[in-house]
């Protein structure tokens, strides 16, 4: 099984906040790092991202091999993007500086690289973002304060169940997945994409089918102890909002509005070095 | 339309997120450079035919977006709201395919087949590539091939293992009564 | 006093059924008592439980005739929730059932549905936590839990709502005997303080009888056939007709020739009254005869030296080794977590081994693939469910041969020769879902079987089972193992299983092994008993009572005795049937 993000239980001011707090931090990261393009924001976002990540003393093995994957996807995404429109940086900017040519219509120009340097920051705005968020919110702190901030409880414990599966249906997987494997059925190799198609499905029938009564026996366990008997319901490890929740909330509201409005003053997103 | 949301649809968006997510890393290679087939997206698209468009639409959107998260550190959007939409689109036949009952027979086949291409082809057609422009700003070319080739990969494996999983499940409720032991 | 449950005259037919499955059921269960039910799968005792919690008919509909009363109280009024209030189950799936994050959350679960304030809560939970003994664990997520810990958690999660019935739903399924031994005296503890009305639904009635109960109720075919007290029951032969097992000293005594007396309390062995048959079973042992040893055969799997460990510094498997001879039939025995199932993902390839060497006939299989190994070494998992991929059976069994690419024609052929020995032939043309439990394990087995392997592993081949189902797949492993020459090697924690099917029991306690030895020498040793989570059989305590000082020789002699009596009925019911 591949590593994944999950928490782990560390005393820091951010762990002690709300999960509704973090999500809301990390919602609106996400949000002001999609819209904005101004290299200025970006980079203040950058370093705040990684203070807040040094404050969570979030450990490089917790995240180094996830860390490690997501840059394979970056410097995927910054060649294709040049492959499919070298002239991208110009298409944004205006200005073409021809810095050298390689062949055809590939030119490296000051503004594609500049551009490319823009797709970069965005993606490292948001992994410690992220990262923090996975590992310092507990997940089941995090489910009922949900429903504290108006989230219908259904939808909290949704939720909660998956977290509460995840690991038990990987464990599942591996188990169907060794047991066919000695049956012969190999996952990898040189087989046509069909039979590959076919030998996936050889895991997947017997644990769809190992779910769905996974789902009912669930179900009957949680109505015979009463779930849903009433509009509302309390949480055992609901946690109120406190102080530092508020002044989390107010601090990341007004850095995106102000962020935003930055970003937008100009009538562009883009940040323009070149004119 | 399905739209009753009692405790099974809960657990089933639960245990169905999970299994959306596990599955995040099972990737089939197509041959196409960093083109996956993604079985999980066949398994939503069984869900959604099951449980109805709300389950199919949340476990989409959860569980790509938790998936994203936890395997890849990141989460792209603007690929997590299309996988909704496909969830949402595909379970609002739901009751037309009546898979429970046994009658997923040709007629809903083809029912699941048209609904799951239409849905997805305005999810990864449309819906991802008007988001990343807006979103990314990144050549409208690219993202079209990218989302293509998400189009094709997504019609195929719910296409193929999709169907078989509707339908095997299916064979599951009938009745078997017509069978008699043979020498 | 009115009773605590009542059903009068009552019948229930599932809608999708022909036939009700429960029929003129008159049953009265007064507050404060402890009663066990017993009868075989599909007698319909899980639908009366299911009556007693509700889920028959508001989860699973269906017309109901009769009255039946909870409380004084009649279900159809109360609802489900209204219920849940006065009935706590303990389903059989403790996974299934844990549905919070973490154990508290878990216990919580009930008391958060009914709105109860969080400070409440803590209190509550604090309380019950202690009570069956999980306050350590409150903060622990599921996984990291063993299978009896789960049980408490499950116990507690019912106990906070103050239920005046504690219904168990097969409770010894998935635990080890120690664990189960334990689990059973939880249940009389918590009967005695709280004056809590206990229904346990189990088959495993020796384990359950580890406790006192007040009364066992039968239910075979949809009826109630016996509704008495152990002691009373034990005497008759209402347990054997229904295809449940009795407890093994009571079938021993009844094999010397001696009928059972209920005032001599025959319900536990260490406080029965032993006058009446001590001399003739001692009679009986010394007229008995033993097994005969098996010839020496060469060496089918061999284990030398082997370390396994995930993290560095935390083995799970240490200095294992053993060698398993060709045809034998052996058992890996140990309580949960031992690292069984870890020996045999390293004898099948998915885990390397640390350090040490697996031999198949002699020859190192290190440099084998998983694939290739599993054309000689073929692995049977726990659940049907969780092998079988293809909707039709004649699909499911020509997988293996199919991705090898053997011909088609090949194909059939052996396909059908293993449908025949598997007795699935007749279904060959058949979907997977119409086949029963029993049935769909042959499926899996015959999956393996096609491949002719030389070795076979089963996962906890009958859990789950009853003694009927049990029987028949042990019978038919042993068939397979006496006509085919496979060896085959069983991961189980049943002690029935490895005391009457295998030559051989391989103890693994804590990542050691520390016994390897026939199963009556291990089973009537304690102190290998309690390491390994196992329980001395009783057969030990009679033999003793009996004044027998060779208990093994004892426990040796009975199963060669049962198994020749085996012979014999299916010899009868051939002649019969021709």
């Amino acid at each position: 099984m591949a590593k994944i993000l999950s928490y782990e239980e560390k005393d820091t001011w951010i762990h002690r906040l709300s999960g509704v707090t973090k999500l809301i931090f990390f919602l609106l990261w996400c949000l002001t790092s999609m819209l904005t393009y101004d290299t200025r924001i970006l980079v203040t976002m950058v370093v705040l991202a990684l203070i807040i990540f040094k404050i969570s003393r979030t450990e490089w093995k917790q995240v180094g091999a996830v860390f490690k994957l997501v840059l394979v996807f970056l410097v995927f995404n910054v060649f294709a993007i040049y492959i499919f429109s070298p002239d991208q940086g110009t298409a944004v900017y205006g200005t073409r500086t021809v810095l050298f040519h390689i062949a055809g219509r590939y030119d490296v120009t000051k503004e594609l690289l500049f551009y490319e340097l823009n797709v970069v920051i965005k993606y490292f705005t948001v992994i410690p973002a992220v990262f923090m968020f996975l590992v310092t919110t507990n997940p089941s702190e995090f489910a009922a304060s949900l429903n504290k901030i108006g989230v219908s409880y259904n939808i909290g414990y949704a939720i909660s169940i998956a977290l509460r599966y995840i690991p038990d249906v990987q464990g599942e997987f591996t188990k169907i997945k060794h047991a066919q494997e000695a049956r012969g059925i190999e996952m990898s190799g040189k087989a046509s994409l069909i039979s590959r198609i076919k030998n996936t499905s050889t895991i997947i029938f017997p644990l769809i089918f190992s779910s769905m009564d996974r789902i009912d026996v669930v179900s009957n366990a949680m109505e015979l102890r009463g779930y849903g008997k009433h509009k509302k319901r309390t949480w055992y490890m609901g946690k109120k909002l406190q102080r530092n929740d508020y002044l989390a909330i107010a601090f990341t509201v007004a850095f995106s509005v102000v962020a935003l409005a930055i970003t937008f003053a100009d009538g562009s997103r883009f940040y323009n070095p070149f004119v | 339309m399905k739209l009753k949301f009692g405790i099974k649809e809960v657990v089933a968006i639960g245990v169905g997120t999970a299994l959306f997510v596990a599955l995040t890393e099972i990737q089939i290679p197509t041959g196409i450079p960093n083109t996956y087939l993604q079985p999980r997206m066949a398994v939503m698209a069984f869900l959604a035919a099951v449980f109805g468009p709300i389950v199919g639409a949340v476990v989409g959107f959860l569980g790509h977006a938790l998936g994203d998260a936890m395997f890849y550190g990141s989460v792209w959007w603007s690929w997590v709201f299309p996988d909704g939409l496909v969830g949402l689109i595909i379970g609002l036949f739901a009751a037309k395919y009546a898979i429970k009952e046994g009658g997923f027979g040709k007629k809903a086949i083809i029912l699941f087949n048209v609904a799951q291409i239409v849905a997805n082809a305005i999810a990864w057609i449309a819906l991802a590539p008007i988001l990343d422009i807006v979103i990314y700003a990144e050549p409208t070319d690219k993202l079209l091939v990218q989302g293509a080739g998400a189009f094709l990969g997504n019609i195929l494996i719910v296409g193929i293992l999709g169907t078989l999983l509707c339908a095997g499940y299916s064979k599951i409720g009938a009745k078997s009564s017509s069978l008699s032991k043979e020498d | 006093m009115e009773p605590m449950i009542e059903f009068k005259d009552f019948s229930f037919k599932y809608r999708a059924q022909k036939e009700p499955t429960l029929r003129d059921i008159n049953l009265k269960i007064m507050p404060g008592e402890k009663v066990l039910i017993v009868g075989p799968s599909g007698s319909g005792k899980s639908t009366l439980a299911h009556c007693v919690n509700g889920l028959v008919p508001f989860s699973y509909s269906g017309d109901i005739t009769g009255t039946l009363r909870i409380g004084g109280k009649n279900p159809a009024d109360l609802g489900l929730f209204g219920l849940s209030k006065i009935v706590g189950t303990v389903l059989q799936d403790t996974d299934g059932q844990f549905i919070g994050l973490t154990v508290a959350e878990d216990i919580a679960f009930a008391l958060e549905n009914d709105n109860v304030p969080q400070e409440d809560m803590f209190v509550k939970v604090d309380e019950i936590a202690e009570l069956v003994d999980v306050k350590k664990l409150l903060e622990n997520a599921p996984r990291e839990l063993s299978g009896g810990q789960k049980q408490r958690v499950s116990m507690a999660g019912v106990m906070v709502d103050d239920v005046d019935i504690l219904l168990f739903d097969e409770p010894l399924a998935n635990l080890d005997p120690a664990t189960g031994k334990r689990a059973i005296d939880l249940i009389d503890q918590i009967q005695k303080k709280k004056k809590t009305t206990i229904l346990i639904i189990e088959h495993r009635l020796e384990d359950a009888l580890y406790r006192d109960v007040d009364r066992i109720i039968v239910v075979g075919e949809g009826r109630i056939v016996a509704d008495t007290t152990p002691d009373q029951l034990l005497v008759t032969d209402v347990l054997k007709e229904q295809g449940i097992r009795e407890p093994l000293y009571i079938t021993a005594i009844k094999h010397a020739g001696c009928q059972i007396h209920a005032e001599d309390k025959p319900m536990h062995m260490e406080t029965m009254k032993m006058d009446r048959y001590r001399d003739k079973v001692r009679d009986w042992f010394d007229r008995t005869e033993g097994k005969a040893a098996r010839p020496e055969a060469p060496s089918a799997l061999k284990v030398e030296d082997l370390y396994f460990s995930y993290v560095e510094g935390r083995p799970i498997l240490q200095h294992i080794h053993f060698d398993i001879k060709k045809g034998e039939m052996v058992s890996i025995v140990g309580k949960n977590g031992a690292g069984k199932s870890t020996l045999s993902n390293l004898i099948c390839g998915f885990y390397k081994p640390t350090r040490g060497t697996i031999f198949l006939n002699g020859k190192d299989v290190a440099p084998l693939s998983i694939k290739e190994r599993g054309e000689k070494i073929g692995l049977v998992m726990q659940s049907p469910n969780q092998m079988i991929s293809k909707p039709m059976i004649f699909d499911e069994v020509a997988l293996g041969l199919t991705v090898r690419g053997v011909p088609e024609e090949e194909i059939k052929e052996r396909v059908y020769r293993t449908l025949k020995i598997c007795g699935l032939y007749p279904f060959r043309n058949w979907p997977v879902s119409a086949l029963s439990f029993g049935q769909k394990k042959r499926v899996s087995i015959a999956s393996i079987l096609v491949m002719d392997p030389e070795v076979m592993i089963l996962d906890e081949p009958t859990a789950g089972q009853d003694y009927r189902h049990y029987t028949e797949i042990m019978e038919f492993l042993k068939e397979i193992n006496e006509t085919l020459g496979i060896t085959i090697i069983m991961i189980t924690h049943d002690m029935h299983l490895m005391l009457e099917y295998t030559d051989r029991a391989i103890v693994i306690a804590d990542g050691h092994l520390i016994a390897d030895d026939t199963p009556a020498k291990v089973l009537t040793n304690e102190t290998i008993a309690d390491k390994a989570y196992l329980k001395k059989t009783s057969l030990y305590d009679l033999a003793l009572g009996c004044g027998i000082d060779n208990p093994s020789e004892f426990a040796e002699r009975f199963i060669a005795y049962e198994r020749e009596k085996k012979k014999e009925t299916a010899l009868a019911e051939e002649k019969t049937d021709g």
